[in-house]
């Protein structure tokens, strides 16, 4: 009797908070598909007879939207690939291969995550600048592919896949490269879905980096064109709005097909 | 095992190793070499010494960002961390649909800071946001919030906090689940009461966690950057409340003093290591592990 008291406590606490989380999408939502003085009288009445999706029209007729929306998917599409084959590659040479001064390079891996970007977002940006890598989709997406995150990760999980199924694939007189390819990376499976959803969450979502190397129509991404949305001294809120809903609606579909790798990879690591 | 090791460190570690030499090790030392000298991009750096370091030390900015740094951390610290926590014990209780809130909570955490920030923005307007709207329903009257230098600061803590608690209850929840249920069986047997067995068991239990969680929470807090950016943007307080990330931004890609610049992010770095060896030493009093 107790407990089932308690639980009706639990649940109402959690409804408020979890009303509290979602009225800003809502909200979004809302002036998205209306105008912002439905803010004002935000009854379901008015809401429903405002609703149309104009501002979807004009923030993709007014503005290059879908080249932005483009660009976003195709640089957090590549640096996760990148940053996948990159990190299981090297991962597996940390779990699997010995080789001289191994822990200490190891060790180093370890200390790079230390590093705040503040430290080293600089000189890649004169890096960037003077290999003339400005405005380009390497500058984009390649700084992004080098983790230690990842690297450690995948190292953790290749180490727990029993060896016995390495060595047979070698009996069978398979190469390195098949084994590689098609024994042990389909085993981790699990540590590549959790770097493939932080990797693109993190690219998709970042700000400061494609600020710095993207000045240019072509090369901008949706942060940047909603941030430059906003720069002006007008702001119709209803286009910000709807813009913003399409930053958010591909990393939310992500999130739904998997969410529980969202999960463990802040569980595991801690890395927003 | 494989026949030709050496082939296969060549074509598997080298590239990751080269980009994280290149793009991490030699970004940071060069950064290091850069806040010695005087360079504005163009020509070539003029070694000039401690002198950045100095200039840094008479800044006012500086002080400045420091000061709100440390405003925004009074403010941020403990809110984030206890809402958290309570979310994370709700969490933790064996209800059902518990998984669905688990997800809803955790939906500021995947939406981009920009998104958030525009959101917010948004809601936070004095003439049409939803804010002030629910404190008039209440019957009171709400700030102009990002127009109002002493309501700016007290605005983004919020928004940080809204989306950064699903994050850390995430982080506590897997703390509270590495505590075994057999010290609970035994607090019921002595008919501890529920605050009683907070205080007692998880509390002490989940130190350790406590302690990642405020580790992390004070760095984030440190190299706090899109959500001031984009929410004063345009707002008459843009200037008004630089941080350390806003300072090293401005420094280095408007005013081309990148000298300054990277001296102000070494600067921050020491800082974040500072308390990450200050919070190690003090957590030998008050983290208790099994």
């Amino acid at each position: 009797m107790k407990t089932k008291k308690n639980n009706v406590v639990v649940y109402i606490m959690l409804i408020l908070g979890a009303i509290v989380m979602i009225i800003p999408f809502v909200w979004m939502t809302i002036v998205a598909f209306t105008n912002q003085d439905i803010t004002y009288n935000m009854t379901f009445k008015n809401v429903i007879n405002a609703w149309s999706l104009d501002n979807f029209k004009n923030i993709f007729t007014s503005y290059n939207t879908g080249r932005y929306l483009f660009n976003s998917m195709f640089v957090a599409i590549v640096t996760t690939l990148g940053q996948i084959l990159i990190c299981s590659m090297s991962g597996f040479v940390f779990a699997r291969i010995d080789f001289k001064h191994k822990d200490k390079i190891f060790l180093l891996y370890l200390a790079t995550m230390m590093i705040p970007i503040q430290a080293t977002i600089i000189p890649q940006y004169i890096l960037m600048n003077k290999m003339n890598l400005i405005n380009t989709f390497t500058a984009l997406v390649l700084p992004g592919m080098f983790s230690a995150f990842g690297t450690f990760l995948m190292r953790q999980h290749f180490a727990n896949i029993p060896k016995a199924l390495e060595e047979a694939a070698c009996l069978d007189g398979a190469g390195f490269i098949r084994v590689f390819f098609q024994v042990m990376l389909p085993l981790a499976k699990p540590g590549i879905s959790v770097l493939a959803v932080t990797g693109f969450m993190a690219a998709w979502n970042d700000f400061l980096w494609p600020l710095l190397v993207s000045s240019d129509d072509t090369h901008t991404t949706l942060p940047l064109f909603l941030s430059q949305l906003q720069g002006r001294w007008y702001v119709n809120w209803s286009e910000l709005m709807a813009a913003t809903l399409i930053s958010v609606i591909p990393i939310l579909i992500v999130y739904l097909f998997a969410q529980r790798y969202f999960i463990e990879g802040i569980q595991n690591t801690g890395i927003k | 095992m494989y026949k030709s090791k050496k082939k296969i460190i060549i074509a598997f570690l080298l590239p990751s190793l080269l980009g994280l030499l290149v793009f991490k090790v030699g970004a940071m030392l060069y950064s290091l070499y850069i806040s010695f000298t005087d360079w504005n991009l163009f020509g070539s750096p003029q070694l000039i010494g401690l002198a950045n370091y100095i200039e840094i030390l008479h800044d006012e900015r500086f002080y400045l960002a420091l000061k709100n740094t440390l405003f925004f951390i009074v403010g941020y610290l403990p809110l984030v961390l206890i809402l958290s926590l309570g979310l994370a014990i709700l969490l933790n209780s064996k209800i059902k649909k518990v998984t669905f809130f688990r997800g809803l909570f955790f939906l500021p955490v995947i939406t981009s800071w920009v998104a958030v920030s525009m959101i917010w923005k948004g809601m936070l307007n004095p003439e049409f946001g939803i804010v002030n709207t629910i404190i008039r329903f209440f019957g009171g009257t709400g700030p102009a919030w990002l127009q109002n230098p002493s309501y700016v600061m007290p605005a983004i803590i919020i928004t940080t906090v809204w989306k950064d608690i699903g994050f850390l209850a995430i982080i506590f929840l897997g703390g509270l689940q590495g505590i075994s249920s057999s010290y609970y069986e035994a607090a019921q047997i002595d008919c501890a009461g529920k605050w009683q067995q907070f205080k007692s068991i998880t509390l002490p239990l989940l130190s350790p966690t406590t302690f990642y969680a405020l580790i992390i929470t004070i760095i984030s807090s440190f190299q706090v950057f899109d959500q001031i950016w984009v929410m004063t943007s345009g707002e008459p307080t843009a200037d008004l409340v630089p941080v350390m990330v806003t300072e090293i931004y401005k420094n280095s890609f408007q005013y081309q003093q990148m000298g300054y610049a990277t001296a102000l992010s070494w600067v921050l770095f020491i800082i974040i290591i500072l308390v990450t060896i200050f919070q190690n030493v003090m957590q030998k009093k008050w983290v208790h592990y099994e």
